[in-house]
């Protein structure tokens, strides 16, 4: 049952990682990009990780790829002119492609000869509260390390695209608010014949 | 809970910077453009604190579980770090003031690179490393492009920035392969584990990832535009503290994780030692902007470290440190002297504008020339105990041909270093250059300074180091 | 769901599985079929209209003759669009409204599948939803639907982030991500509900701000007034729904008003308790009933919440002016986002200082 379950969603992930290349329309690119990433979600589902699949659909599908989404839709990139003369690159993509799959199945034999079972839950009930139970204490230090990682990110986002126009007028709405009568209109008399 | 005494003793500079740096962004938000001119100042004193904090938890520890364990060989590296962070800091207030792009993201942003140093000098597990190499990373690719009005600056820091995460894409791959095979990221358990082709094969690619770091060969094509285009105080920072930082990381991550395969990674890190030596005398013979001949002095000399490197840990760690920290003092005097070539409208760069220095301003020329001969490697400064100490190194582990590459390569660099010397001292005046501020030419006079007081006294100079990297001596 | 299957056969297991889908979709279409028509009855009474009256008795048929009169209708596809897309992102829309409804147990034990991370979920699925209408503006390749799209997916993407920290403080007080589980942390009566918290007295003021931000972001999220920029009749015709018409418009509608009613549910099970009344009858008085009576309770009160919930939001369409797009984005990064934010902080620190649960 699982067994047909897993051939599904991984044969399905592949069709869509193969279409996220061999599509012409870049936009259809991302979409079997969102795909493969989704699908991918129900195999972690699979081996029982259930927090972190969900945790790929909430970051990865529900923001990261709006955003991949959002500057295709809006650049507009002819993919096929820059397409062009990326095949007389093929001997150098399958010679890194053949590494590294060779590396995989390095890696995959070597730990199942190793006989170390996959485990999404250790010694807890749940995947998110195995998670939660390492994350604030034996990786503190990692966690907080991402955060600050994040937030020189933000930092340079700010430094290098953030510009101060004089000449924008914004809204303040506190002082939009405590505009009375007193300060917009002043009554003048206007003596007949001559104007202000 | 948390040990904080062992978090202190093992990572507490890092924790200072890291507050520092969080408190630093709430002022700048409040305080805007008026915390500017402060920032510098309190950037610098903060590096400085941070450093002697370092001093004071020489022996280090171990904290988080392992993720970081500090030694003296490390801490050594951190504090000069740190220091060469404060100096480059404070040279860059001027220069910023004058081409008015002075905000306080900059200390910010080297107060936060610092702090990946520091990460990154403290870790003992892959994922550490990992963190605080894209700390360092990141903010160093902003730094590059923080002129962002010029064309420069930003491609500077693109070029840097799409290099840099290939970089550290193969690192990561290395570290999942390490990861794979041995079945753990922490340093000691990957040295116990037996040698496997997947261990080595993600060792190369780890090594490759940290060549890029320290701007080695082959993975050096970044350095001489990046010197070139970034800022001048930029370059003065990436040229000093992050080299030191990332140059010992790599030693300290093959001297404690890869140990068991230490024949493996002996050979390859010789050959990037030689293209190294060979690219950066090359390649700067025929350069005429000075940022670009120092960026591939800059490559040379990560050279001649590496093959301190490739000595192994019990003749090597020391000479390391010695020569790494020599090549630091140097670097920051030089890139004052680049700070100080201004003129009516704006900087110089060009090495014949140095022409008849010594006739116009003595003093400058002076210490430039005792800098020059310092990063050059010749007696009379410093840079000489450090390349006799390398070469020490080298012969004790029997690199015969490796030091063979050294010496030619360092009379082929002394060939350019010398052009440097010619042109200050023999060639005719040009225009006097206008005065930059204290901090820069107090830098580049100390500087020189301390290149003549450490030749002189090189003995506990060195008996420090020796001290420092004791850990790796069985 | 496999525990299920494996006690009752497999044959036997899918069979009632599937029964169970069946029954969820068809109750929540009919009962959608009326909460349109209330809709539209509550926009009218604002205005002193009659609202629809004519199909049946008080107009109670009139979901049904647009139903069909949406059907029967040509299926219009412009010239230039991109098919495949342009018929998908309705269909991807309606789906994915529908499956979210799996997780929401509407009485205790009545939800098709129990999951361990149901909020997770909940949240993950509504997350998607931005694919519809992205996709749908994008695929019709005009220049309105387009741009309504881009701002339906900046909105929902910016209101999702004080969304998902709003839940993060329900998470923390319960301890659990189970919605069966965050439903029975309030069943205590009405001021064991979160949205009173009178058992944690010290959090009353938290939750309430955090709930009416919660409601404010739901109307963000399912682009509902004062929020409906990505449908501004004024300035973009209709949004990405321009070029739309008969069935694919139905499905879009459907999913649209079947969000809100998620959202709807979402705000009962979070904060007002769930299927649980206000006031506790106890064991013993309850034990004398059969199962299915009280079950039935519970729904009736589940379904009385999200009707009230559903009458907030008709009525907030009807009473106030719609919203610039600047203000809004204002709202959600630089009120609501800091505000959850220190909202997380405090309960955090009163779940860990004064030890809510075990």
């Amino acid at each position: 049952m699982e067994l047909i379950a897993f051939y599904i969603l991984a044969a399905i992930v592949t069709v869509s990682a193969v279409a996220v290349i061999a599509a012409k329309n870049p936009v259809h690119s991302v979409l079997w990009l969102i795909t493969a990433f989704f699908t991918s979600a129900g195999l972690l589902v699979l081996i029982g990780a259930e927090f972190l699949a969900m945790l790929l659909v909430v970051v990865y599908v529900g923001a990261v790829a709006v955003l991949f989404l959002f500057v295709v839709m809006m650049l507009d990139v002819d993919f096929v002119e820059l397409k062009q003369g990326t095949l007389g690159y093929w001997p150098f993509a399958a010679l890194v492609g053949v590494a590294f799959a060779a590396e995989i199945a390095l890696v995959t034999f070597a730990r199942s000869a190793a006989g170390d079972e996959i485990n999404a839950k250790p010694g807890a009930a749940t995947n998110a509260e195995a998670i939660g139970q390492v994350m604030y204490t034996e990786y503190l230090l990692l966690f907080q390390m991402s955060g600050i990682i994040l937030l020189v990110a933000m930092i340079g986002a700010i430094v290098l695209t953030l510009r101060h126009k004089p000449h924008v007028k914004r809204q303040n709405i506190a002082k939009q608010t405590a505009r009375t009568r007193k300060d917009a209109i002043r009554r003048i008399d206007v003596e007949s014949g001559k104007g202000l | 809970m948390l040990d904080f005494q062992a978090m202190i003793s093992a990572i507490g500079p890092e924790l200072l910077l890291a507050l520092a740096g969080l408190a630093g962004v709430l002022a700048g938000a409040y305080m805007g453009d008026r915390f500017n001119g402060l920032s510098f100042k309190l950037g610098a004193a903060t590096l400085l604190l941070a450093a002697l904090v370092v001093i004071m938890n020489w022996e280090g520890g171990e904290a988080f579980g392992g993720l970081v364990t500090t030694t003296p060989f490390v801490n050594f590296a951190k504090c000069i770090s740190f220091v060469a962070g404060a100096v480059t800091l404070l040279m860059a207030e001027g220069f910023l003031k004058r081409h008015e792009t002075i905000r306080y993201e900059y200390p910010l942003l080297v107060i936060f690179a610092s702090l990946g140093m520091g990460i990154i000098l403290s870790a003992s597990n892959l994922m550490t490393l990992y963190m605080g190499i894209e700390t360092l990373s990141l903010s160093s690719y902003v730094l590059a492009s923080f002129h962002r009005d010029s064309i420069r600056s930003s491609e500077a820091g693109l070029k840097y920035f799409v290099l840099g995460a290939l970089a550290s894409g193969i690192l990561l791959y290395g570290i999942s392969l390490v990861y794979g095979f041995t079945g753990s990221t922490d340093y000691g358990d990957i040295a116990s584990s037996e040698r496997t082709i997947g261990l080595v094969f993600g060792m190369v690619l780890m090594i490759s990832g940290m060549a890029f770091k320290v701007s080695a060969a082959p993975m050096h094509v970044w350095t001489p535009d990046v010197y070139e285009g970034a800022p001048s105080p930029v370059v003065a920072f990436f040229a000093t503290a992050p080299k030191m930082a990332s140059m010992v990381v790599f030693a300290n991550l093959l001297f404690t994780a890869f140990s068991g395969v230490f024949e493996d990674w002996q050979m390859i890190i010789a050959i990037i030692a030689t293209l190294s030596m060979l690219i950066g005398a090359f390649g700067a013979l025929i350069q005429s902007n000075l940022k670009r001949l120092l960026g591939y002095s800059s490559i040379a000399n990560m050279g001649y470290a590496l093959v301190a490197v490739a000595a192994g840990a019990e003749y090597g760690a020391a000479a390391l440190l010695v020569f790494m920290t020599s090549y630091v003092i140097a670097s920051i005097g030089l890139f004052g002297g680049v700070l100080s070539m201004r003129r009516e409208g704006g900087m110089v760069e060009s090495i014949d504008e140095l022409a008849g220095l010594v006739r116009r301003r003595t003093g400058l020329a002076l210490a430039l020339t005792i800098l020059v001969i310092s990063v050059s490697g010749f007696p009379l400064a410093v840079g000489f105990i450090g390349k006799i100490v390398v070469f020490q190194a080298g012969w004790n582990a029997g690199l015969l041909p490796l030091l063979i590459v050294l010496v030619l390569s360092s009379v082929l660099a002394f060939g350019y270093y010398l052009r440097i010397i010619l042109v200050m001292w023999v060639k005719e005046p040009v225009e006097r250059f206008q005065p930059v501020g204290s901090t820069v030419a107090l830098s580049v006079y100390a500087a020189a300074a301390a290149c003549l007081v450490l030749f002189v006294f090189a003995s506990p100079f060195l008996e420090w180091a020796t001290q420092a990297s004791a850990g790796f001596i069985q | 769901m496999s525990a299920f299957i494996q006690e009752h056969g497999l044959l036997f297991g899918w069979l009632t599985v599937i029964g169970q889908i069946l029954l969820f979709t068809v109750v929540l279409l009919l009962s959608l079929a009326f909460l349109l028509l209330m809709d539209r009855k509550v926009w009218a009474a604002v205005m002193m209209r009659k609202g629809p009256n004519v199909v049946g008795p008080f107009g109670l048929l009139q979901s049904f003759a647009d139903f069909g009169k949406f059907l029967l209708k040509e299926i219009i596809i412009p010239a230039g669009a991109n098919k495949t897309v342009f018929l998908l992102a309705p269909i991807l829309s309606l789906t994915l409204a529908f499956a979210a409804w799996a997780v929401i147990p509407v009485a205790p034990g009545w939800v098709v599948a129990d999951l361990n991370v149901g909020i997770l979920y909940l949240f993950a699925v509504s997350s998607l939803g931005v694919y519809g209408i992205i996709m749908g503006g994008w695929a019709s390749n005009s220049k309105y639907p387009f741009l309504g799209s881009l701002r339906s997916a900046a909105q929902m993407v910016s209101y999702e982030v004080s969304i998902g920290l709003i839940i993060i403080t329900v998470i923390l007080l319960v301890g659990s991500m189970n919605l069966s589980e965050i439903a029975n942390n309030q069943s205590g009566g009405f001021w064991t509900w979160h949205l009173f918290s009178f058992n944690n007295i010290l959090l009353f003021p938290v939750m309430v701000v955090v709930f009416v931000m919660f409601f404010i972001s739901a109307l963000a999220e399912t682009n509902r007034p004062p929020f409906d920029l990505p449908e501004a009749e004024s300035e973009l015709v209709a949004g990405y729904q321009v070029e739309y018409s008969s069935t694919p418009y139905l499905l879009f509608m459907i999913g649209e008003y079947l969000n809100i009613v998620l959202m709807c549910s979402m705000m009962t099970l979070l904060f007002l308790g769930g299927w649980h009344g206000p006031i506790p009858f106890g064991e013993e008085f309850v034990s004398n009933f059969p199962v299915w009576m009280v079950n039935l309770g519970h729904l009736a009160w589940f379904m009385a919440k999200t009707v009230f919930f559903f009458f907030l939001f008709a009525l907030v369409k009807a009473v106030v002016p719609r919203y610039r797009y600047d203000q809004l984005m204002r709202l959600g990064w630089k009120i609501f986002l800091p505000t959850s934010l220190a909202a997380v902080f405090l309960v955090a620190g009163y779940v860990v200082y004064a030890g809510v649960q075990a």
